[in-house]
């Protein structure tokens, strides 16, 4: 690996002369770093593209890309790939709506147990998700949330509620009281003021926590695999699971399912890199 | 980072004292009101909280001293047994390799997240054309799905037609292909490898901004001592970075010890159960053998062994706050 040495120009003409030097040196050994870290996503989008069969003798280049592999993806995942899509949809709106009260609370009020409250928020979050799914299941088969749609939204909001809460209270707290004070003296109450005030100001910080909501849900493979039984309810990760299964088959149908799974975060990671990096180092704590 | 700091109560309203016993007693129903309003917004999330984590925790416990399994789905019935399940689970072959697996895991994935992590980080603190933006790619591993990133890596670890096999033998590292996943002296090795690429960035993030916080100015001073290079990293960053350095390891090791996917994946904690961890016992016990109160005392044994390092984190926390 390349330099720790944390160089620094000792005078202000030293700083002058490095500025003014274009530093494409570093960008070309940053551009290498970040090819060989991606690789294996370039490597999945090119298998993906060689001719269907069992074999994986892929050539460097998709230089005759077949098109065989999505054929079979959708067909066989496509439902599947809608159920993640709806489910992650739901994680979205259910964990938004739960969470962001509670992050405004623990931003700007103040009560004695707000630590103790905080505290069992990051202490949720280091719970291992098999303790979860041991327990859920049992209740979901009482309850009969097994293979249910609300079923795993619900768990796997809890990859995203602490997650959220966190992030958007630390948003929260740089909202100016002032700004909601103002409007409660003109008579609105503390949920008008915080449903026409405080939501419309945190509209970044909502997109922030939601893209990351809607990420973890559509990734969740766990609760996928342990709270479904029959094929009723068949999210994309356990369509993947069961490629995989015994002996693959077919690798490019494999990797083109892969590829159409990772769609929502490349696709997000383009377009809206300003949310996600205001997530990942406000909360990469997960 | 979120800590454990409370604001100042911006949104706190004060009841004013006002001349006249019926109005104070009106107003001091009026506060007591707002105040109810205003916990009854944590209402939701901690209902949520406590029956989606709080329930199942208790939940294990209470599994973990019964017999149950499919039967008790049935009948409903499921006996206390006492310590039996812990004494299946510790008494069971499977058990030190285990925990040995699980340690070797953990050290080895935080070990090669933090020091590529670290190396990184320090690279993009030069500001650069486009750093930001690479940067910002470098994310990508982190966000994808793991069952992808297993699936993908499986293709790239086979042993006869996989990338890596051919690239080595181009190089002439090796003669005869490497069985990756499907040979126990070497599985444990390639599920570490894999769980390394999908941790840097995390360690990236969490690094980069530990030394962004860290002055200029220390370096310039420090230049003009003649510490430059690694003197430089060994005198102003390390010291500087450590309060850093030590919630990325312990949160690591807490993240690290829960990973299920990835083997599974990878894996399935085979072969031969060369990467069988606890957190595998727990999820096979439960949902392969269906006996849930042996999985339930694998995973109290995770959750106990989470904990000691919870608490170190949250200990430093505090002093970091206290500071």
């Amino acid at each position: 690996m390349t330099t720790l040495d944390i160089t620094t120009p000792g005078s202000a003409a030293a700083r002058l002369r490095k500025a003014s030097r274009p530093k494409l040196g570093h960008t070309a050994v940053g551009l290498l770093l970040l090819a060989v870290m991606l690789f294996p996503v370039y490597w999945m989008v090119n298998a993906s593209l060689q001719p269907s069969g069992n074999t994986l003798t892929a050539d460097f280049l998709p230089l005759n890309p077949s098109f065989e592999g999505y054929e079979k993806a959708i067909a066989q995942q496509g439902p599947n790939l809608l159920t993640s899509l709806v489910i992650s949809l739901g994680t979205v709106v259910f964990s938004l709506a739960v969470a962001a009260p509670a992050a405004y609370m623990l931003a700007q009020f103040r009560f004695r147990w707000i630590n103790a409250a905080l505290l069992a928020i990051l202490i949720s979050q280091m719970i291992p998700g098999i303790v979860i799914a041991n327990a859920l299941y049992a209740a979901y088969n009482d309850l009969g949330l097994l293979n249910s749609i609300p079923g795993l939204i619900l768990a796997d909001s809890t990859h995203a509620i602490p997650f959220v809460i966190l992030i958007m209270r630390a948003f929260m707290m740089r909202i100016p009281p002032s700004i909601v004070e103002a409007a409660r003296v003109d008579g609105a109450g503390l949920v008008r003021a915080f449903v026409s005030i405080v939501l419309p100001i945190s509209r970044n910080s909502l997109i922030t926590a939601g893209l990351f909501a809607f990420l973890f849900s559509w990734s969740d493979f766990l609760f996928a695999l342990t709270l479904t039984t029959t094929e009723d309810v068949r999210p994309v990760t356990l369509g993947i699971y069961q490629y995989l299964g015994t002996q693959v088959s077919n690798w490019s149908a494999v990797m083109a399912t892969a590829v159409l799974s990772s769609l929502p975060a490349i696709v997000l990671l383009v377009l809206a890199q300003k949310y996600i990096a205001a997530g990942a180092t406000g909360g990469a704590v997960k | 980072m979120p800590t454990l700091t409370t604001s100042p109560a911006p949104g706190d309203l004060s009841p004013a004292a006002t001349a006249g016993t019926a109005e104070r007693d009106g107003r001091r129903r009026g506060f007591r009101r707002e105040r109810l309003v205003q916990a009854l917004f944590l209402a939701p999330a901690a209902l949520f909280l406590l029956l989606f984590f709080g329930y199942p925790v208790v939940k294990n416990v209470v599994m973990s001293l019964q017999e149950y399994t499919t039967r008790t789905f049935f009948t409903g019935e499921a006996p206390w047994v006492g310590m039996a399940n812990y004494a299946t689970a510790a008494g069971s072959s499977l058990f030190a390799p285990a925990m040995l697996n699980t340690a070797m895991f953990t050290l080895g994935s935080i070990a090669g997240q933090f020091v590529i992590g670290l190396a990184l980080a320090s690279f993009f603190k030069r500001r650069f054309p486009l750093s930001g933006f690479l940067r910002s790619m470098l994310l990508l591993p982190w966000l994808l799905p793991l069952i992808v990133s297993s699936a993908t890596w499986r293709s790239i670890l086979d042993q006869d037609s996989g990338i890596l096999n051919a690239f080595l033998r181009n190089l002439g590292l090796i003669q005869e292909p490497v069985p990756w996943l499907t040979s126990p002296s070497v599985a444990l090795l390639a599920v570490v490898l894999v769980n390394i690429w999908v941790g840097i960035p995390f360690n990236v993030t969490l690094l980069y901004g530990g030394l962004q916080e860290i002055p200029e100015e220390l370096y310039e001073a420090g230049a003009v001592d003649g510490a430059t290079g690694w003197k430089a990293f060994w005198h102003i960053t390390w010291p500087n970075l450590r309060p850093v350095v030590s919630v990325v390891l312990v949160l690591g090791v807490v993240y690290t010890l829960k990973v299920l996917d990835i083997i599974l994946g990878l894996t399935n904690g085979g072969p031969a159960n060369a990467t069988q961890t606890l957190a595998v016992r727990s999820y096979q016990e439960s949902f392969v053998n269906f006996q849930f109160g042996v999985g339930a005392a694998f995973s109290n044994i995770l959750i106990l062994i989470s904990l000691v390092f919870a608490v170190v984190y949250l200990r430093m926390n505090r002093r970091a706050v206290d500071e």
